[in-house]
């Protein structure tokens, strides 16, 4: 017979612990600036996501549908720069990092909580900012801001800009606070080679933050220069260089892309590996191709710039180093393929959208490497095919993974359980959308139609239709995947501490966690991924 | 094969010597990932009916991959990469040097429109007249923002940007009329910034030529536009176009000429390399001159140095010896070398 006294002592969760409005928006707790940042880049996906909407619709008749070519232009610049920089960047990093970071590595907190505090509302600033700029008329130079066009655009430019550099500073904090965290507060006996897979995406995608954005950092403050004081560093009429503004641009933008697709490949390896209660074909794979991949992608950045005039020598050398890049992802690839071997698979919704990560990445990796191959880029460039060549990795790998992470996640951050039949449906829905919306316009660059193109030739009109009308189930899958998840954070049942039968470490406490995460030391006595015991009777019970 | 390939996968006809080895390798790439993906989809579905979770919880062995499977998987996968590069440089490589007897005709891009300049004094808007099976030149530049010259039936493109002149050459292959398309973002009429390239027959070149040989007659040669700017410019002042050495190196044999820098390096004397010259001299110094000739930015329009191009062009081939020698000019500029200006071919080691 027990007594009160055996009992654990129930301590509140993180969410119950405090509820006052103040508590969530100044709060250190990185499970609940986590949440922040998942509604602040939750809200910038559903704006985005309603501009790229605007933009297909447009694109049903190959002149004037519904907008003014101005009122184009500034929607696909504004579309771009809040999936890159208010969505995609901090949306798994920012997000679900700061969540799982330190529950995986056993610590009660970030490296520098308040820290972190600042970064959320940093981030906040420069969204309102670039929201602001948006009120002024918007930009209309594309996300890539090319010189000089970038320099004598008559739209605001400069607040946009401003903007952009101040979410700059919120990632640079959030890396710095990242790296000292996994270098840090490892719990004893948490040596590197034990740290779970995801913990090493965020770690490295953390390096690529710190190095990478101070680069984009100046190049825009230079922009905003040249347009603001007409400085002309990157304006060839006053004796500047347009192509070194491509330079600096893309050896920021180039690493940026792994900013937004490692953190994504860290939540399949932990996907896969729970699901199909197994361990990790080759855990070290998956760590030195994680790390792989951040050093070469700083040296790939040229393959942009294949028909911007450079050399043959350059444009060969940047060529093959990309080949290199896509060596680390097939070597994932197939680690996550591998896996599935043997195991004991219970497929449910998370994953669902990692086999549709899988498909698309292959579709959107193999599509990167082919544009790498230097002659028929010179066919593809700036065409539809490139626009559907990083859709594939960014929507089909990132936001496909954002949406595993979110279905995984789900139980451990409120404790509650979503509609399996309607999360299966949900994600039928966005990956066949998906694939509606992008394999037409793989097609659209074959035939040649360039991206930003207000109006098109009549022969492209099929194809765009048909990529209109796949956003649009796309769009409806998310829009359902929004209703029943709200629906499960009302009225779900609850789902238990470990309802996957994850061995992860974040698994390892209650779900939602209590406010300093564990209530016990973590225990590393089994490894992270370590399924060979089973589950004894008392785990299996919610 | 490769036309059933084309209408499947939307690509227009290849009207260029390149198209069908780009289009060739296009057919490899789609093939080998529509292969890897679907080895990966049959893989995981079969592995999923497989293994589907029996009772929950159960324990599962644990499989680690050998050292050697993942070198193979490493080496297949980056010898298929590397097949792809290899391939795709090489026509690169043939796409970026063009073939000697190309004929040059000049491209400024301005908001938004292409004007061609040919070298015998015409020009036209918007549309691009030339031979079939006969290699051309396009030497390019812009008048304000990037843009770039897209002729998807070529499967050639290629930035024009301000400031500096590139080439492109393609060798059409097919009679027809292909559009050609603005590629980099230029603001508001981006996508009205169209263009046709007509490639004639040789005979129907012939006649169109006559039929535009009367205007045609009337206009001045594009190199004699050139003489004239460099007259207007002082150019003779530094350059002579017989032979002789002056404060410059000499304009006649330059173009296309391997030249010595002071820098020690070798650059040819192409229409990148004169542009920059006019643009930057200070940058790049032929051995053994001063470096004493003033930036150009802001005084030369992209037309003149188009014209001055030509000009330079057409006294390439010309070989006839100088009629007068020169006085020797001692400079008063520090930065003058107290040896006789080398010619180019001379100051090389």
């Amino acid at each position: 017979m027990t007594t009160v006294a055996d009992l654990p002592r129930v301590e509140p969760n993180f969410l119950g612990a405090q509820t006052s409005v103040r508590s969530w928006l100044l709060s250190t707790d990185h499970k609940r600036i986590g949440i922040l940042y998942f509604v602040a880049t939750t809200l910038a996906l559903g704006l985005g996501g309603l501009f790229a909407l605007l933009l297909r619709i447009e694109h049903l008749t190959p002149e004037k549908t519904i907008m003014e070519a101005m009122t184009y232009n500034r929607l696909f610049t504004l579309h771009g720069i809040t999936m890159v920089w208010l969505f995609m960047i901090p949306s798994i990093p920012a997000a679900f990092g700061n969540f799982l970071l330190p529950l995986q590595l056993g610590a009660t907190e970030v490296a520098f909580p308040r820290l972190n505090l600042l970064s959320f509302w940093i981030y906040v600033l420069g969204a309102g900012v670039v929201l602001f700029s948006l009120w002024l008329g918007g930009v209309d130079t594309g996300w890539t801001y090319y010189a000089p066009y970038s320099s004598r655009s008559p739209s605001a430019v400069v607040p946009a800009l401003v903007g952009i550099f101040i979410v700059g500073w919120s990632t640079i904090l959030t890396g710095i606070n990242f790296i000292v965290s996994v270098h840090t507060l490892r719990a004893r006996g948490l040596s590197w080679m034990r740290v779970p897979l995801f913990s090493w995406t965020i770690y490295a995608t953390s390096i690529i933050q710190v190095l990478a954005t101070p680069v984009l950092g100046f190049s825009l403050l230079v922009v905003m220069l040249d347009h603001a004081f007409a400085w002309g560093l990157f304006d060839p009429a006053q004796g500047g260089d347009p192509v070194l503004y491509q330079h600096l641009f893309w050896f920021y933008s180039h690493p940026a892309v792994y900013i937004m697709i490692l953190p994504a490949m860290g939540v399949v390896s932990e996907v896969v590996s729970t699901f199909a209660h197994k361990n990790p074909y080759s855990y070290k794979a998956l760590v030195y191709s994680t790390l792989g991949i951040a050093f070469v992608g700083f040296l790939t950045w040229g393959h942009h710039m294949f028909v911007a005039g450079m050399s043959v020598f350059d444009a060969g050398a940047f060529g093959v180093l990309s080949m290199l890049v896509a060596i680390f992802s097939a070597i994932k690839v197939f680690g996550w393929v591998a896996t599935l071997r043997r195991g004991s698979i219970s497929v449910k919704a998370p994953l669902l959208y990692v086999f549709g990560f899988l498909f698309l990445f292959i579709f959107g990796g193999m599509s990167g490497v082919a544009v790498a191959a230097m002659s028929l880029d010179v066919h593809w460039h700036d065409t539809y095919f490139v626009v559907a060549h990083f859709h594939f990795v960014m929507v089909g790998g990132t936001l496909t993974a954002w949406l595993a992470a979110l279905h995984y996640w789900f139980p451990k951050v409120t404790g509650k359980l979503y509609s399996e039949r309607w999360a299966a449906v949900a994600s039928a829905l966005v990956i066949l959308g998906f694939f509606g919306t992008f394999l037409p316009q793989f097609l659209l660059g074959n035939a040649g139609m360039p991206r930003r193109y207000y109006n098109y030739a009549p022969h492209y009109q099929a194809l765009n239709v048909a990529s209109t009308l796949g956003s649009w189930a796309l769009g409806s899958g998310l829009l359902m995947t929004l209703g029943y998840l709200l629906h499960a954070l009302v009225r779900g049942p609850s789902s238990g501490a470990n309802p996957w039968l994850s061995r992860s470490f974040e698994w390892r406490t209650a779900s939602p966690p209590p406010e300093r995460n564990f209530e016990q030391p973590l225990d590393l006595g089994l490894d992270a991924y370590d399924y060979t015991a089973g589950f004894s009777d008392a785990e299996r019970r919610p | 094969m490769l036309d059933w390939f084309r209408r499947l996968f939307a690509l227009p006809p290849g009207a260029s010597s390149f198209a069908d080895g780009v289009d060739r390798l296009h057919l490899f790439l789609v093939a080998s990932t529509l292969f890897g993906s679907l080895l990966v989809a049959l893989t995981v579905a079969f592995t999923v009916a497989r293994q589907r979770e029996r009772e929950p919880g159960q324990p599962t062995p644990r499989l680690v991959a050998s050292g050697a499977r993942e070198a193979l998987i490493v080496a297949g996968c980056l010898s298929l990469f590397l097949s792809w590069w290899v391939l795709g440089c090489r026509q690169y490589v043939r796409m970026r040097r063009p073939p000697a007897g190309t004929v040059p005709v000049y491209v400024t891009a301005k908001q938004w429109m292409w004007k061609f300049s040919y070298p015998d004094g015409r020009s036209s808007l918007d549309e691009l007249t030339v031979v079939v099976n006969r290699p051309v030149q396009l030497i390019m530049t812009s008048r304000d923002v990037i843009h770039s010259f897209f002729v998807p039936a070529f499967r050639s493109k290629q930035d024009a940007l301000p400031g500096r002149y590139v080439s492109l050459w393609f060798e059409p292959t097919r009679v027809g009329e292909y559009p050609i398309e603005c590629a980099e973002y230029c603001g508001v009429s981006h996508s009205n910034m169209l263009g046709r390239v007509r490639v004639l027959s040789a005979q129907d070149y012939a006649t169109w030529l006559e039929s535009e040989g009367s205007s045609r007659d009337s206009l001045p040669k594009l190199a004699e536009l050139g003489r004239e700017a460099a007259v207007r410019h002082s150019c003779f002042s530094c350059h002579t176009v017989d032979g002789q050495s002056h404060i410059g190196p000499t304009w006649q044999g330059l173009f296309g000429a391997s030249v010595a820098l002071t820098s020690g390096e070798r650059v040819t004397a192409d229409a990148g390399y004169l542009t920059r010259a006019m643009i930057d001299p200070a940058a790049e110094i032929v051995a053994g001159y001063p470096a004493v000739m003033p930036s150009y930015v802001g005084s030369l329009s992209p037309p003149e140095v188009a014209a001055i191009l030509e000009y330079i062009r057409s006294l390439a081939a010309s070989s006839a010896m100088p009629s007068v020698a020169l006085p020797r000019t001692r400079l008063a500029s520090p930065l003058a070398t107290d040896a006789p200006p080398a010619t180019a071919a001379q100051a090389a080691p």
